[in-house]
């Protein structure tokens, strides 16, 4: 192996394990960035000695019991903390010339690795610094890599980082595992950030920078292993199911010329299907925890809703009818403007262009939709689907100035010369 | 990015039969590569007894019924990893050798990790 090559093989090891020796670490010393140092240590004693005797059998227990024993040499070096030093430096120094991490300490990584999670969502943080947090910490991520997954700098990340790590500093009662009320809002927290990372991903276009839609697949990843902590949770395997199911229509959503290409316009073959049958998979489990508990969260009705299409073969297959009902549902526990939207476009789907667009009347009176090109876009739809032309030729007229994308202007107007001459031929 | 890792081996399994020992640890590790988020799909193949080649010569189309007596590995066995590097997933492939190592002594086998094209790959932009 060549130098470059055994330096990539570490930097691999690292990625796959550094989540964990970080949890470990932050139980013991009960400081986020004392931890990440720590670990860092390990990684440049990794660095220098895996060259020469290669990469170790169990690797993951070699980082922590490096780290450890950095602990431990931190906290005797510290001598300001010296009252701290008696207490966790012989705890520590107990614990790191025992060196038996493979047996019983399964129940005590899962924790740490939910602990963690649950430190870089902390509600004390900004949304911005639980993102920068997770990645760093959980996904194993460098501050140039999310940077760059940002379209930022990495000054701005880097701040962001040390900001958050201060702020937890200073709420004390980070460290504690919550009890099981707060546990549930900070599960949500966590999925938020995940749902975050995942759009930021999911948003960029074909031929964007790789570690945008990389962002995709680590916030199904940390979905994963956040399912695998709360296997519990109805939200979780929720979220985790839409995830997959987007993700499944990436490649399928940008035609040959880099053009969007509507959902019920994709080809359904390019779909990926390995994704949809484990979305579907996790939505089986959402849904049966759901049903026990006897409440779905926003996150479980979304992902179904993905589901009712990712199961139709075809377009014209799509039950409408239940994503009505799942919109309706949808609507009632998460309401937005942008939701009732959607549940006109089902509505009309299912019933009737009428149907829709007496929904759709109401909203443009809603202010969060003034400037939303989609509702004018959907409204034109079902003026011109009832054959009131002439009113449709103005909404996507509407639609088309409001639009800031250019193909998606080109398209809607086009749709509006096609109601004007339908309009002429109907007079 | 997605890999395909296929173990490989002699099928007539000249080494002897794999121990239970080692069906237990492959399940533990399965186990917990999918709980990592990192193994999406995973797999073991029939003999090649079951099987059949169709094969492409000379502009014609023969199927020919397994087993494949001319092949000296066989594809045992795959799993599609998700890994966000080359490296990562050869790592993930080599515990799984590891595995077989201790608990199948006199085992030989291959693990071959291919990545999985991305229909990014198509793109004249790519790379």
């Amino acid at each position: 192996m060549t130098e470059t090559e055994t330096r990539r093989t570490i930097e691999a090891v690292w990625r796959l394990e550094s989540a964990r020796v970080i949890a470990g670490l932050v139980r013991m010393v009960r400081d986020v960035g004392l931890a990440e140092d720590l670990a860092q240590d390990a990684l440049v004693a990794a660095l220098t000695q895996w060259p020469e005797s290669g990469v170790p059998k169990n690797p993951g227990a070699w980082l922590m019991a490096i780290a450890k024993r950095r602990a431990i040499d931190h906290f005797r070096r510290a001598e300001r903390l010296a009252s701290k030093q008696n207490e966790l430096g012989h705890a520590l120094e107990q614990e790191a010339f025992v060196p038996n991490f493979d047996e019983g300490l399964e129940d005590t990584i899962e924790d740490d690795m939910l602990r963690l999670m649950f430190i870089c969502c902390h509600p004390a943080l900004s949304t911005e610094s639980r993102v920068a947090l997770t990645l760093r910490m959980l996904g194993g991520l460098t501050t140039p890599e999310i940077a760059r997954s940002f379209l930022t700098s990495d000054a701005t990340i880097g701040q962001r980082i040390s900001r958050a790590k201060r702020t937890l500093g200073e709420a004390g009662a980070a460290f504690e595992v919550p009890d099981r009320r707060e546990r549930v809002e900070r599960i949500d927290s966590v999925l938020e950030v995940l749902y975050l990372v995942f759009n930021e991903g999911y948003s960029a276009t074909a031929g964007q920078d790789w570690m945008r839609p990389a962002l995709c697949e680590e916030a199904m990843r940390l979905g994963r292993i956040l399912a695998g902590l709360a296997p519990d949770s109805a939200d979780v395997h929720g979220l985790v199911a839409l995830m997959e199911i987007q993700a499944s229509r990436v490649t399928a959503r940008t035609g040959p010329s880099g053009e969007p290409v509507l959902l019920l316009d994709q080809n359904r073959a390019r779909w990926d299907h390995l994704l949809i049958r484990r979305g579907l998979k996790s939505l089986d489990r959402a849904e049966s925890i759901a049903t026990t508990q006897g409440s779905a969260g926003p996150f479980l009705v979304q992902a179904a809703i993905a589901a009712c299409h990712a199961r139709a073969r075809v377009a014209a297959d799509t039950d409408w009818v239940r994503i009505a009902a799942l919109y309706d549902t949808l609507s009632t526990i998460a309401p937005s403007p942008v939701v009732e939207l959607n549940r006109a476009v089902a509505l009309a789907m299912a019933f009737g262009p009428q149907a829709g667009l007496d929904l759709v009347d109401q909203l443009t009176a809603v202010a969060a939709l003034k400037s939303y090109h989609l509702l004018p876009s959907v409204r034109g739809d079902l003026l011109a689907k009832l054959e009131r032309h002439d009113e449709a030729r103005v909404e996507f007229e509407r639609a088309a100035a409001l639009t800031q994308n250019e193909r998606e202007r080109t398209l809607l107007l086009e749709r509006a010369a096609g109601c004007a001459i339908a309009g002429r031929r109907s007079t | 990015m997605r890999f395909l890792s296929m173990i490989k081996m002699d099928e007539s399994k000249p080494f002897g039969e794999p121990p239970m020992s080692l069906y237990a640890a492959i399940a533990e590790f399965g186990e917990q590569a999918m709980k990592d988020g990192t193994l999406l799909e995973q797999g073991g193949l029939l003999p090649s007894a079951s099987g059949a080649l169709i094969r492409l010569a000379d502009g014609k189309v023969t199927v020919i019924d397994g087993p494949f007596t001319e092949a000296k590995e066989l594809i045992g066995g795959y799993a599609m990893f998700q890994a966000r590097s080359k490296e990562e997933a050869v790592q993930q492939a080599k515990r799984f050798m590891d595995l077989h190592a201790e608990h199948w002594p006199g085992a030989e086998a291959v693990c071959e990790v291919r990545q999985v094209m991305d229909p990014a790959d198509f793109e004249p932009n790519a790379g």
